[in-house]
């Protein structure tokens, strides 16, 4: 059965000239960057070429680049580093919307002593920079708040709340793993001090990833060791996805005009198609700054890991918000804090497309969808005519 | 992605008795579309012989909950109510080749269903709500239903507790209070760690029945007044002697073959208890 990927804020499929890039480091290039013989020092040199293939995907230098494993723990070495370059300052801005990498090191610090504000956030998931500058005070050491989420795909004002945050003595960190390779981003002029990234959100291999770190702003390390990454990341290089990281970001970059062309319009056709076919389906988030690739759609009144069943029964792939697809018992905290209602969050589907997606996948999914949402309805005690059940809550 | 069984995924790609049933006998709702899952049962019942001629259900929920509703209208079609009731959450998850452990709660909305809807027809009307203390605010479980499915599945630990009732599952904040009520209930061994399999000897036997006693039978008895206290011990005859309000209780009968039940389970099946005179 061939498979129709639409979960690509989840992973993405490694691009064939990222695997071919990285093959020569897997096999002939094994040796040790640190070395001191040719053979290693020429795989150095390739890291340093990817690093510059990184920074120029948001417009860095290289040195800010710091290579690590993943986007979490980018995010973890953000928060910690702001945490001990001001370590008698012990109050953190955050969202409620964030991704656990960053949500739950924040519940963490909040129990060794922080204080942390979580903002809430719209009704379209949007936040208020407003609100957000009101919450700083004396004792606000980090912000750290998302470039676009994971699961709406909204994108917030990070320039802007860089910019107002500036020069006041407080780190300002964001999580861009869902934004980079979507939407241009460009640090250079801006005051965002750290920024994480990760590599299979666009392409490359799961288990790298990068923080972008502004020249001149302290630093500590969080993984100690060695000297690798000019002793700011300890641990011998992931030198193969490194590698295609670099490729992977070097393809993003030339890729960005068609994730705002033909991907978004593929998007909005799936989204427009499904609220046509299936009724009481509702998009989820602020639809007008959003990421091009992402659709978050409510079906009312059934469950969304039955969907999503029904969908693999077609080798369809998304992910959903409800209770039951999240491993915990708990529904999507991002749509609970946009106060989606419960009738809503727990039959949310994310779709969440790539450049590899095509029209005709588009329209599979179109032509199946109605028949799952009508077939589970069908199952449901609740949202028909006659039938007692909270029509919302 | 969850391990589900194949009979698990065939049931919930093509359920059975999907519906309503129009003028129903009994029907059974449990569960709300807040917490993720609920379960609308439809049972049609011969009134002379008190068998369930017809049942289907309607089920908001995952995979697994819509598999265990059509499992239990299976199970159920064809079985008078008594039959019916002997069915354990335990029986729809064998009938489906067993439920990950984080989804056995779908079975247990499935046995609460069928045991709303028949109490419904005898009793004549529906229980708007169980009644007890609630334990788990985030799922609406009570300490009632909590202690029930301890003890029906032998569940020893908030993690199990979670996967059978969700309660614990949302914020969190109650899982001390499981924990108390799980020490509560199996105070003095795991029921799986029972020491009753080995063979004990007369010291330890001994030792092992004064602690049954001291830990499990004297404070529910104190607490009214009463009291008990070992006498001798010979095999498997325990002497004991009623103190307190126990003496001439017109309900110590009740109380010596209580004390005796919970010696039978927790040191040798073959224990007697009389009485000193």
């Amino acid at each position: 059965m061939s498979i129709t990927y639409l979960d690509s804020n989840a992973t993405t499929q490694t691009a064939p000239e990222v695997l071919e890039a990285m093959r020569p480091f897997l096999a002939d290039l094994y040796g040790n960057p640190s070395s001191m013989h040719t053979f290693g020092g020429q795989v150095h040199r390739r890291i340093e070429e990817a690093r510059s293939q990184v920074a120029r995907l948001i417009n860095a230098d290289p040195a800010e680049i710091i290579f690590t494993s993943c986007g979490t723990e980018s995010d973890n070495t953000a928060l910690m580093t702001a945490v001990e370059t001001n370590p008698r300052k012990k109050h953190i801005i955050t969202t409620r919307v964030e991704h656990p990498a960053v949500l739950n090191f924040c519940h963490h610090l909040g129990r060794k002593g922080f204080r942390i504000t979580y903002l809430p956030v719209g009704g379209n998931g949007e936040i208020d920079p407003d609100l957000l500058l009101k919450s700083v005070d004396d004792e606000t050491t980090l912000v750290s708040v998302m470039y676009a989420n994971n699961e709406t795909g909204v994108i917030f004002p990070i320039e802007e709340i860089a910019g107002r945050l500036a020069d006041r003595g407080i780190m300002f960190h964001t999580d861009a793993v869902q934004a980079v390779g979507k939407i241009p981003v460009n640090v250079r002029d801006t005051s965002i001090d750290m920024l994480s990234l990760s590599g299979h959100k666009i392409h490359a291999p799961k288990g790298i990833g990068a923080l972008y770190v502004r020249k001149g702003r302290r630093f500590h390390s969080y993984i100690i060791g060695g000297h690798q990454e000019h002793g700011r990341r300890a641990g011998t290089e992931n030198v193969a996805s490194i590698i295609g990281f670099g490729k992977a970001a070097e393809l993003a970059l030339t890729t960005l005009e068609e994730e705002k062309t033909s991907v978004s319009r593929l998007r909005d056709r799936l989204e427009q198609g499904l609220l046509a076919s299936c009724p009481d389906a509702r998009v989820n988030g602020d639809t007008a700054h959003r990421l091009p690739n992402t659709t978050n759609i409510s079906f009312e009144y059934i469950e969304g890991e039955a969907i999503l069943l029904r969908l693999d029964e077609y080798g369809i792939c998304a992910s959903s918000g409800s209770a039951c697809s999240s491993g915990s018992l708990e529904p999507s905290h991002v749509l609970r804090a946009m106060g989606i209602p419960y009738t809503a969050v727990h039959g949310s589907i994310r779709f969440s497309l790539s450049r590899y997606t095509t029209e005709q996948e588009i329209d599979r999914v179109i032509g199946l969808m109605p028949g799952i949402v009508k077939e589970l309805r069908e199952l449901s005690p609740f949202g028909r005519d006659g039938v007692t059940g909270p029509k919302q809550k | 992605m969850w391990e589900y069984t194949d009979k698990v995924k065939e049931t919930f790609l093509k359920p059975k008795n999907v519906g309503e049933i129009k003028n129903a006998d009994a029907v059974g709702e449990v569960g709300s579309i807040i917490c993720g899952d609920a379960l609308k049962l439809y049972l049609k019942i011969d009134r002379e012989s008190g068998m369930i001629t017809d049942a289907k259900f309607q089920t908001f929920g995952c995979a697994s909950a819509i598999a265990s509703s059509s499992a239990l209208t299976e199970m159920v079609r064809g079985k008078t109510l008594d039959e019916a009731l002997q069915l354990t959450n335990q029986d729809i998850a064998d009938y489906l080749g067993g439920l990950p452990d984080q989804k056995m709660h779908c079975s247990v909305m499935g046995r609460e269903a069928l045991e709303t809807a028949i109490s419904a027809y005898r009793g004549g009307a529906v229980p708007v709500k169980e009644e007890g203390k609630v334990i788990c605010k985030c799922f609406d479980v009570t300490e009632e239903k909590i202690r029930k499915v301890a003890l029906e599945n032998r569940l020893t630990t908030v993690d199990e507790i979670t996967n059978f009732t969700k309660a614990g599952g949302g914020c969190g904040e109650c899982k001390a209070n499981i924990e108390i009520i799980l020490r509560d209930i199996w105070p003095l061994k795991l029921p799986e760690k029972t020491t009753k399999e080995k063979k004990l000897t007369n010291l330890q036997k001994i030792a092992l029945i004064q602690e049954v006693i001291e830990s499990q039978i004297r404070p529910g008895l104190q607490a009214d007044n009463g009291d008990v206290e070992l006498v001798d011990v010979e095999g498997n005859r325990v002497v004991i002697a009623l103190r307190g309000l126990c003496t001439g209780c017109a309900m110590s009968g009740v109380t010596v073959r209580a004390m005796r039940d919970k010696l039978r389970e927790l040191v040798a099946d073959n224990i007697e208890v009389e009485v000193q005179a």
